[in-house]
C-alpha cells in the first residue's frame, strides 16, 4: 500500500470528499440537515454501514464471482441497514420517527455502493475498513456543516437548544424562514462545494 | 376520483422527489447537461416508478404486514423487518425484466432508455417511493396514482434542470463553482419555484 492507513482516513475526509468530489450519496445528505440532531445521527448509520460493508465485501471478495457482485453488496448492505433500523427503532424510536425513510435509503446511497465497488472490491480488509470510515466521516463532516447552519439560523437552536433567542420567544433573534426550507440546503452545499474547490483547485471542473 | 387526482398533483408539484425530499439527487444531477438524455431518464423513472410502486404494496399487503399471511395459515407472522431487502430485490428484477422485455419486443424504446435501465436499480427516487408508499399506508390503488405522480415530478424536474443547464454552458462562473456548484444552486432556484405552489390547495 502506497497511502498508510492515516493518510487513507483524513485524505477522504477532505481531498477525495465524497459529496464535495465524488458527487456521491448526496440523496440523503440533504433530507435531514434540518437539524443537528438526525444529521449526527445520520453521519454514525452511514459511517457505520459503510465501513462494515466495506469490511464484509472486502474479507469475501474472492470468493464472490464478478457477474452477480453487485447483487452480494446489496444484499450485504441492506442487511447491515436493516440492523441500523432495528437498533433505532428498539432505542431510540422518537429519531428513527424523524428519519423517517432516510435510514432505509442508505441501501441506496451510492457512497457505500460506491466504496464497496471501488475499494472493497480490490482491498485488503483493513484499509478498507478505514476507507469506509474515512467516506463516512467525510460525508459527516458536510452534512454537520450544512445542519449547523440550517439550524443555527433557521430555527436559532443546536441539536434542539436554543442559542439565539427567538423574536416570539421574546428574544432578539429574527429566525431566517428560507433556511428551514429544503431548497437552502442546495445552496449551503454548493458554496460548500466553492470553498473546497477554491482551496484545492485541482478539483475544479475543466471547461 | 378526485383524491388520486389530489396525489398525482401533490407528488408532482408539491412532493416532488428530487426538489423536496432529495432522492434520486446523484443520477438527477449526473444525467442532466442534455434535454435529450434528460428526458430519457426521465421517461425511465416514470415507467418503473408506475411499476414497482403498486407491485410492492401487494408484496406489503399479501406477505409482509403482521397478519398479511393469514392466507397461508400463519396469522401471527409479522415480516415487515424484511421490507427492506424485499422492496430493493422487487426494484432490481422488475429492472432486470423490463430491459429484457424491452430489448425482445420494442429495440427503438430499448435503444433510448436501455442505458438508464440500470443504473436505476440504486435510484434512491425508486426506492424511496416505495418507501413513502408504505409509510403513508397507500391503497393499491392510491400506489398506482403515487408512482404516476412521484415518477411524473422527477421526470419534469430533471428535464427542467437540463433545460438550463445546455444554456449555462455559454456563462462564465469562478472556476471553482464551475460544473457541480452551479448545478446546486440552479437546481435550489427550480426548488424554490416549486415551492411558490405550496399554498396552493388541489
Amino acid at each position: 500500500m502506497a497511502e498508510t492507513n492515516k493518510e487513507l482516513l483524513l485524505l477522504s475526509i477532505f481531498k477525495r470528499n465524497p459529496i464535495g468530489l465524488l458527487v456521491l450519496g448526496v440523496c440523503s445528505a440533504l433530507a435531514v440537515t434540518g437539524q443537528m440532531t438526525t444529521a449526527f445521527v445520520m453521519s454514525i448509520c452511514v459511517t457505520l454501514v459503510v465501513a462494515f460493508s466495506s469490511l464484509t465485501i472486502s474479507i469475501v471478495r474472492f470468493q464472490i464471482p464478478s457477474s452477480v457482485r453487485i447483487g452480494i453488496q446489496i444484499t450485504v448492505i441492506a442487511t447491515l441497514v436493516i440492523l441500523v433500523d432495528q437498533i433505532l427503532k428498539a432505542f431510540y424510536f422518537e429519531l428513527s420517527k424523524q428519519l423517517s425513510i432516510y435510514v432505509g435509503l442508505i441501501i441506496t446511497n451510492c457512497i457505500v455502493m460506491g466504496r464497496a465497488e471501488g475499494f472493497a472490491m480490490s482491498n485488503p480488509p483493513i484499509p478498507s475498513f478505514i476507507d469506509g470510515i474515512g467516506n463516512g466521516l467525510g460525508y459527516g463532516f458536510i452534512l454537520m456543516s450544512v445542519a449547523f447552519i440550517r439550524e443555527l439560523f433557521g430555527s436559532g437552536s443546536l441539536f434542539g437548544f436554543e442559542v439565539l433567542p427567538l423574536t416570539t420567544n421574546g428574544g432578539w433573534y429574527v429566525r431566517n424562514g428560507l433556511l428551514v426550507l429544503p431548497a437552502s440546503a442546495f445552496f449551503l452545499i454548493a458554496l460548500i462545494i466553492w470553498i473546497l474547490r477554491t482551496v484545492d483547485p485541482e478539483q475544479q471542473e475543466k471547461n | 376520483m378526485a383524491h388520486y387526482i389530489d396525489i398525482v398533483l401533490r407528488s408532482i408539484f408539491l412532493e416532488n422527489l428530487p426538489l423536496s425530499f432529495f432522492l434520486g439527487m446523484c443520477t438527477f444531477l449526473a444525467i442532466s447537461k442534455q434535454v435529450k438524455a434528460a428526458v430519457g431518464l426521465g421517461a425511465a423513472v416514470l415507467v418503473i416508478m408506475v411499476i414497482t410502486v403498486p407491485i410492492n404494496n401487494l408484496i406489503l399487503n399479501y406477505l409482509l404486514k403482521p397478519g398479511a399471511l393469514s392466507w397461508a395459515g400463519q396469522p401471527d407472522l409479522d415480516l415487515t423487518f424484511l421490507g427492506l431487502l424485499t422492496y430493493i430485490a422487487i426494484i432490481a428484477a422488475v429492472v432486470q425484466i423490463l430491459e429484457m422485455v424491452l430489448d425482445r419486443f420494442v429495440p427503438a424504446l430499448y435503444n433510448t432508455l436501455g442505458i438508464f435501465l440500470p443504473l436505476l436499480t440504486v435510484n434512491c427516487a425508486i426506492f424511496g417511493g416505495s418507501l413513502f408508499m408504505v409509510e403513508r399506508d397507500y391503497s393499491f390503488g392510491e400506489s398506482i396514482a403515487y408512482g404516476f405522480g412521484a415518477g411524473g415530478g422527477f421526470f419534469l424536474a430533471v428535464v427542467c434542470l437540463a433545460g438550463i443547464r445546455e444554456r449555462l454552458e455559454y456563462a462564465n462562473p469562478p472556476a471553482g463553482l464551475r460544473g457541480l456548484g452551479l448545478t446546486f444552486i440552479t437546481t435550489g432556484l427550480i426548488a424554490m419555484a416549486f415551492m411558490g405552489l405550496a399554498g396552493m390547495e388541489f
